[in-house]
């Protein structure tokens, strides 16, 4: 054996031994991650063109699930109904967070404080937070109404909330909005605090007011984060279900009803397996669509 | 010149009121819901939605506080989920850091396309799949157990990704120096990568523990046994069963949010700091 081969043989022998340290490292989690959410993923795929009880045979029945919720009016209410939280939650969150983060990233007096006081609604206790949520806004007894009515709102027309089939969706929302801003307000922080400092300085110089800094420079440069806020929270607001749950168990009626809700019940109370997976589909391919359609924005802009 | 810097500087008050009564607005906005629980908690039934709200009860009902401990097994709530919490966050932690190490300083085959694999699960809601991964569970008899909850949450993309994104920013020098020392892998990983990822991990840490305290879903599917329950499901069975106990159920929640409070005041200082470090905003 020469050396120029002995070297080669080496060669191989340590990037093989390379690979077998890099795959030592990713495996603790690869194995967790394929087993319980790669797995699953693609089981769900097979089960939404399927009908499956969970314990019987599985029939395979094409795309007869999808043909079938064209006409599943509650489904189509639950797609209406997340859509319509969508449309409201994200933009709402995106003001009140982006707005709050500009105020907190000014030299205040208590900025800590009140960045910390913003942000605990976030990490509270979901259930906890929303059954307080429920007590103040009892219709008959809560605080918000008894104040509402103090300030000379008529008894009959004070707003019933979450027992008001209009005003449900409503408080759910409020509810989402007040819980989850302090979080994208820090997101916002973080990326106000990545704008670099010459920038003002140079519009001040050149006499740009605090309404022209924050048009020209805040916001264009914030674009990255924008994107990235909008994309968490539409997706976020795509699976809502917890809120739901706690605060109007998808009534009165249908009035709060969204698709996570539906593929509960179609699963763990209907057991009708197949169906739900396809109903999953459907959120996964909104989530998608979503994602991709801002993901070209965002290309499309950065080329300009 | 003076006129300018004068007239700016009144300009300057204007907008600092501004600014400070936005600000206690929204603190006021978010505080009150906890104020108001706090100080129902601290009352009898019947006066909770007395109106005005009587901020400081006279007669203080510390007694609500005792009573809840008997009614619900509310120790047994909260020490299943500080296990499962401790766990699943430990896990987290330790095998993402693991795997992003070798996704971001190490080359080997595959690594393009496994990293993908995560990436685009990322994105997917585990609502879409926890239907699969519930009938999978029952078929090892994992339903009812608390391994499910830590098989379902440990082992996340979104970890391998934001500590990916964090060691993306350490020089590959620094591990490149230390290779030539002699140090393998695994040491470089333990004594020169973690160290240095504080942010980052304090970042997960404050994710994980959330995710994992604040979850129901998950506890709602795979956990139907009383004495399995954890704070959320726990919490939640309490208040339907017991809906007009509004001083109980209001200490009850009081008590349920101390913990995350007490790990959220110790961590805040990181958090923005891992925030923008790891780069998650975009």
């Amino acid at each position: 054996m020469t050396a120029a081969e002995l070297s080669v043989g080496s060669l191989k022998g340590r990037r093989i031994k390379d690979n077998l340290v890099a795959y030592s490292f990713i495996l603790p989690n690869f194995l967790g991650f394929a087993v319980f959410t790669l797995g699953p993923i693609l089981f769900a795929v097979y089960l939404a063109f399927t009908q499956w009880n969970g314990s019987g045979p599985i029939t395979f029945v094409g795309l007869k699930n999808f043909r079938d919720l064209a006409s599943d009016s509650l489904f189509l209410i639950a797609l209406k109904n997340t859509l319509v939280y969508c449309a409201a939650v994200v933009p709402l969150t995106v003001i009140s967070s982006l707005f709050l983060a500009v105020m907190l990233n000014q030299k205040i007096f208590a900025r800590n404080f009140f960045r910390t006081v913003n942000f605990f609604p976030y990490v509270a206790s979901l259930v906890a937070v929303a059954v307080v949520w429920n007590m103040l806004f009892n219709p008959a007894k809560g605080p918000v109404n008894q104040l509402l009515s103090l300030l000379g709102v008529p008894d009959d027309r004070l707003p019933r909330w979450a027992a008001d089939r209009n005003w449900a969706l409503f408080t759910v929302i409020l509810f989402s909005v007040w819980k989850n801003t302090g979080y994208y307000m820090i997101i916002y922080l973080a990326g106000l605090q990545g704008i670099s400092q010459q920038l003002y300085e140079a519009a001040t110089l050149d006499g740009a007011g605090r309404r022209q800094q924050f048009t020209y420079i805040t916001l264009p440069q914030l674009r990255p984060t924008t994107f990235f806020v909008v994309v968490m929270l539409t997706i976020q607001s795509f699976k809502v279900y917890d809120q739901i749950y706690m605060i109007t168990q998808a009534g009165p009626g249908t009035a709060t009803l969204v698709l996570v809700y539906h593929i509960y019940n179609t699963a763990f109370v209907d057991w009708n397996l197949g169906y739900a997976s396809a109903v999953a589909m459907v959120l996964f391919l909104l989530v998608l669509a979503v994602t991709l359609v801002q993901f070209r924005g965002e290309k499309k802009y950065a080329n300009e | 010149m003076s006129d300018i810097s004068k007239s700016s500087r009144s300009g300057n008050t204007v907008w600092r009121s501004f600014i400070y009564i936005v600000l206690i607005l929204s603190a006021l906005f978010t505080l009150i819901p906890f104020a108001w629980m706090l100080s129902s908690s601290l009352k009898l039934d019947k006066d909770v939605f007395r109106f005005p709200i009587e901020w400081i009860p006279k007669h203080p009902r510390w007694s609500n506080y005792k009573e809840i401990w008997r009614t619900i097994p509310l120790g047994r709530f909260i020490f299943n989920t500080a296990k499962l919490t401790v766990i699943v966050t430990f896990l987290q932690m330790l095998t993402s850091s693991f795997a992003a190490y070798a996704f971001s300083k190490l080359n080997f085959r595959f690594k393009n396309a496994l990293f993908l694999c995560y990436i685009s699960t990322i994105a997917m809601p585990w609502q879409v799949y926890m239907v699969p991964q519930f009938i999978m569970m029952r078929s090892f008899h994992l339903n009812n157990t608390h391994l499910a909850i830590i098989c379902l949450q440990a082992f996340s993309a979104f970890g391998v990704f934001l500590m990916r994104q964090f060691y993306q920013s350490i020089p590959d020098e620094l591990c490149e120096a230390a290779r030539i020392d002699g140090m393998s892998e695994y040491r470089i990983w333990g004594k020169i990568m973690l160290p240095l990822s504080k942010p980052a991990l304090s970042t997960l840490l404050i994710f994980s523990f959330v995710g994992t305290w604040n979850d129901f879903l998950g506890p709602m599917i795979y956990l139907t046994k009383t004495e399995l329950k954890t704070i959320q499901i726990g919490l939640r069975m309490f208040i339907t069963q017991y809906s007009s106990d509004y001083g109980l159920i209001m200490a009850a929640s009081v008590v349920v949010l101390i913990p995350v409070l007490i790990v959220f005041l110790s961590l805040q200082k990181f958090f923005v700091e891992g925030i923008a470090s790891t780069g998650l905003k975009g």
